[in-house]
């Protein structure tokens, strides 16, 4: 079972990490001596994402309540946006989970988002491996309130419901690339609102000319309206999603060698070669054209961006 | 590392607009700021001191029940076994109640007259004072 202090010492290896005093791996052996679980312990990872304000934070209390009352216990990873101007951030999350307090089966952790741009922070995924090493049989992740692409999500979790609330736009906004390609279920909230049944059915009219078998399933998360058949819709999906390891790999190895890229890149960028293009870009001896293809051509032969 | 700090208000006075303020102001300074809304309950506000493993937690009071709440906060985080995450006061608190809660281990109080560039001063002085303890501590948890 787990205790209060699995919560100070999950609490305190996350910051950790989040902080870079330490890597994961030193901080997965640190719960580890502390005694807390086998390794080889899973957790279903369960992605919560969506529209600022769709009504994610109070969904979450609602999986929380439900999943609590099946007996199992839960960890909450919550991000919210920082500031690009002055890297603070209010994190208001928890304001919807109150009620758990007290509970050694709930530990709720809110983050923010810093440098970070597809809705989660640095640190989410490695405070997901933490909350499985610390015994939580499911793990929430809550994504900022997102746009259109911010899809980090797909990298973390198993399964994933975008929350929608009705009335976002017409039903040509359901075939956009990005967010709705990353549903495992759709969550219509609010759906005593006006509009709700139609956004329901373009969603559904999407899902029918796809080749994924996605429910589309309607909340009032406020009053719990429509949770048990979320539930029951989750419970029945969890671990069946085998094509969701291939697409979190895919999505992740890209999301690395984007980033190793962009660093090499930047690196390359001040030595005395890539500095020499630069100075004569400066005195206009080639056009900035010139300069990106020299520079390119320096970074490992000719690269074509299209 | 930015500053994380939990902005809390217990009991049942329904005034937030000033801890509101606090949390931008907070954010604006740079810090993490973990908001609980209105009535909590000291275990809430332990439970999220606790999770958020914040820095530092600020309670605001307004309703004169200080004496009653901050000892249970205080109570519950030694019961926890948490010893290292700074409580600070704000709000209407009389002086003579100053010292009391002090001796509980609450380490500062702001109070009414205070600015908002006073309590980020205060807790950046705080922080500079306990924070590095704090790294320590979590570096010696990963070893």
């Amino acid at each position: 079972m787990i205790s209060h202090r699995v919560h100070r010492d999950l609490a305190r290896a996350i910051s950790s990490v989040e902080n870079r005093i330490v890597e994961l791996p030193a901080a997965l052996r640190a719960l580890a001596a502390h005694g807390h679980v086998p390794a080889s312990h899973h957790s279903d990872v369960l992605g919560v994402t969506g529209p600022p304000g769709a009504g994610k934070s109070t969904l979450v209390d609602r999986l929380i309540e439900g999943l609590r009352t099946a007996g199992e216990t839960v960890a909450v990873i919550a991000v919210d946006p920082s500031s690009p101007f002055t890297n603070g951030a209010v994190l208001g999350d928890r304001v919807r989970m109150q009620r758990h307090a007290g509970d050694p089966g709930v530990f709720i952790r809110s983050m923010a988002s810093r440098e970070a741009g597809g809705g989660l922070a640095p640190a989410t995924r490695d405070a997901v491996r933490l909350a499985e090493a610390a015994g939580f049989d499911v793990v929430i992740v809550e994504t900022v309130g997102v746009g259109q692409i911010e899809l980090e999500v797909v990298a973390v979790a198993d399964l994933i419901l975008v929350v929608t609330v009705p009335a976002l736009g017409d039903s040509v906004q359901t075939i956009k690339a990005g967010l709705t390609e990353i549903a495992d279920i759709f969550v219509v909230n609010m759906a005593d609102r006006a509009g709700a049944n139609r956004t329901a059915l373009d969603l559904k009219h999407m899902v029918h000319e796809g080749r994924r078998d996605i429910p589309v399933l309607q909340t009032i998360a406020q009053d719990g309206t429509g949770l048990p058949e979320l539930l029951a819709t989750i419970a029945e999906r969890r671990g069946a999603e085998d094509s969701n390891a291939v697409r979190a790999v895919r999505f992740e190895v890209v999301r690395r060698a984007r980033d190793a890229a962009a660093s090499a890149a930047l690196a390359l960028l001040n030595s005395p070669d890539a500095l020499a293009v630069l100075e004569r870009l400066r005195a206009h001896d080639i056009t900035r054209n010139d300069a990106i293809d020299s520079l390119l051509t320096i970074f490992g032969g000719p690269v074509h961006a299209h | 590392m930015p500053i994380k700090v939990l902005v809390t208000k217990p009991g049942l006075d329904g005034h937030d607009r000033g801890a509101k303020i606090v949390a931008r102001a907070l954010r604006d300074a740079g810090m993490e700021v973990v908001y609980t809304g209105l009535h909590q309950t000291p275990e809430m506000i332990v439970t999220a001191a606790i999770q958020e493993d914040v820095d530092v937690v600020g309670v605001s009071i307004l309703s004169g029940a200080h004496m009653t709440i901050f000892p249970k906060i205080m109570d519950l985080l030694k019961a926890r076994e948490v010893d290292d995450i700074v409580v600070i006061g704000g709000g209407v608190i009389q002086d003579a109640d100053i010292p009391k809660l002090k001796a509980l281990g609450v380490r500062e109080i702001f109070n009414a007259e205070a600015t908002t560039q006073d309590l980020i001063d205060g807790i950046e002085r705080i922080v500079a004072e306990y924070g590095r303890d704090r790294t320590r501590r979590a570096a010696a948890h990963a070893r």
